[in-house]
């Protein structure tokens, strides 16, 4: 990364300082979010397990909860294809979990605060790892998918996938924030359950396996307000039916507000951690 | 040989009470797996093949508490790995005791902890409008799978960690935990599972494991479940007590 100012000609062609700060923060980013991606195939080990998992639940979920779309009012869906986002949204979570986890490794060993001595901003130290878990999360999402076609899926169209991956990409980004504010209070990867607790929480308590009239009474009313859903339902529509503007823009509205909220705790934490 | 067995369990249940973080996993991630599957699928009691229930709860508690007890398997496995990267088990290896004390110490925590486990569930699901049809009579034989199976599958988690000799390839083996408990009964009736789930279920000892917890909870004891679930609980742990011995062996070999 090169510490070297703009040119003359730069900061008359760019309008001052700003558009070279800001290709200097672009490249810590890019630079942290190289990092993260680096472990995937320098410590495949340690990546397999959140590369599988979502898929091992949704065929898991799929064989034992099977028979549950012959329940009255389920709807001509049958249950793998009602179950594939949840899949999706769950990859998000494990990836959320496993940056938060990665980063108070970090903290452990004291690189992230060799890190914090980096003339560069903080916000974007935060943004670099928040963008490593959005590219992250492709990886279980891509393997889930493909296995998903193979069993029967669907194709949800190219517009629905697109869709589906933006609202997972947010997710993901959003409990990365979670996690990342959990790794910067406790400091230790001991934390971990917390971290991946958040995400189950989020993920599950949402008309996960059923469509929300057959939940029961508890849990319809924690699924309508827990935000999630809305993104379930956005990731979920192209798959079960017709994408709709109706059912995307709650979805994309609940993921920036997650995001939002989220990244603003982590923001904080990072001021707190740092001072 | 029994006093150097009990003072290494009764190190091993203060360590766990000393770092609580540990095992809260292993009731929180059931109770809240447990709550989804009641609060989202209690309509399937109603389709046909379905056993007759007072309710989806009732079905589902051995379901949590067969994962539990797989995730208290997971947990000791965890604290055997990090006692071999720490270097206590090289010091306790050292010390004139015998070997397979180190073995059935930390085996006899599990159980006790397993034990545990079975009486957190049942008294959540009694809190939560379950009835135990067995009466304590049922409660007493649950206890009884229960703290068996919990040696088993932590035995099956300390093979691992005298193979692996550190904790994050045990703490990888969690998806191969939810592949095995996927295709039992532990969820859902048997003849309602979808293939080949079904099939590999029948040859899962999980499968009667989970029917043994499962049948003084949903009826007045029957003892066909009940003995089968204990023979495949005493199964468990006798194959898997093996294979930690011959872990023990390997690794004072390569020591």
């Amino acid at each position: 990364m090169s510490t070297v100012g703009p040119t003359a000609e730069e900061r008359h062609a760019l309008g001052g300082f700003e558009r070279a700060d800001l290709r200097r923060q672009l490249a810590v980013v890019i630079a942290l979010v190289r990092r993260a991606l680096n472990e995937i195939t320098r410590v495949p080990g340690a990546s397999i397990p959140g590369v599988l998992a979502p898929t091992i639940f949704v065929i898991g979920l799929s064989s034992v909860f099977g028979q549950a779309d012959q329940v009255p009012g389920f709807g001509a869906v049958d249950f793998k294809t009602f179950v594939v986002p949840v899949g999706f949204l769950q990859a998000a979570g494990f990836t959320g979990a496993a940056t938060g986890v990665n980063l108070a490794r970090d903290i452990e060993q004291g690189w992230f605060d060799r890190l914090l001595l980096c003339p560069a901003p903080r916000l974007t130290v935060l943004a670099g790892v928040v963008a490593s878990a959005a590219l992250r999360c492709l990886l279980p999402v891509s393997f889930l998918f493909a296995v998903a076609m193979t069993i029967g899926v669907d194709f949800p169209g190219i517009g629905g996938l697109l869709i589906a991956l933006l609202l997972i990409m947010g997710l993901a980004s959003a409990f990365a924030c979670y996690a990342v504010t959990l790794a910067l209070r406790f400091r230790t990867q001991q934390a971990a359950p917390l971290m991946q607790m958040g995400s189950f929480v989020g993920v599950l308590f949402t008309p996960a396996y059923v469509p929300k009239e057959l939940l029961a009474g508890w849990l319809e009313a924690v699924a309508t307000v827990n935000p999630v859903t809305q993104v379930l339902i956005g990731v979920r529509q192209s798959f079960v039916g017709e994408t709709s503007w109706g059912e995307t823009w709650p979805a994309l509205l609940a993921v920036a507000g997650l995001i939002l909220l989220f990244g603003a705790f982590a923001a904080r934490g990072l001021r707190r951690y740092a001072s | 040989m029994i006093p150097v067995v009990l003072a290494l369990a009764r190190r091993a249940i203060v360590g766990n009470l000393r770092r609580p973080q540990f095992l809260a996993p292993l009731v929180i991630f059931p109770t809240m797996f447990l709550a989804v599957n009641v609060g989202g699928l209690t309509s399937t009691t109603g389709l046909r093949g379905f056993p007759k229930v007072d309710g989806f709860l009732d079905f589902q508690l051995a379901g949590a508490l067969t994962q539990s007890l797989l995730l208290g398997g997971v947990s000791t496995g965890i604290a055997s790995a990090l006692e071999i990267e720490g270097g206590f088990f090289d010091r306790l290896v050292a010390s004139p005791i015998p070997r397979f004390a180190i073995v059935l110490g930390r085996l006899l925590a599990a159980s006790l902890v397993a034990g545990i486990q079975v009486l957190f569930f049942l008294a959540l699901g009694l809190a939560f409008g379950a009835t135990i049809k067995g009466g304590v009579l049922g409660v007493l034989l649950i206890l009884l799978i229960g703290m068996i199976a919990g040696i088993g599958f932590g035995a099956i988690g300390q093979a691992i960690a005298l193979r692996a000799k550190n904790a994050s390839t045990v703490q990888g083996i969690f998806p191969l935990v939810l592949v095995i408990l996927f295709v039992s009964s532990a969820f859902f009736p048997r003849d309602l599972l979808s293939a080949p789930a079904d099939s590999i279920a029948r040859f899962n000892p999980l499968s009667y494991l989970a029917d043994g917890l499962r049948d003084p909870i949903i009826s007045t004891v029957s003892w066909q479940p009940v003995l089968e679930g204990l023979a495949a609980a005493v199964g468990i742990s006798v194959v898997a007590m093996g294979l930690s011995v011959l872990a023990l062996r390997g690794r004072l070999r390569d020591a």
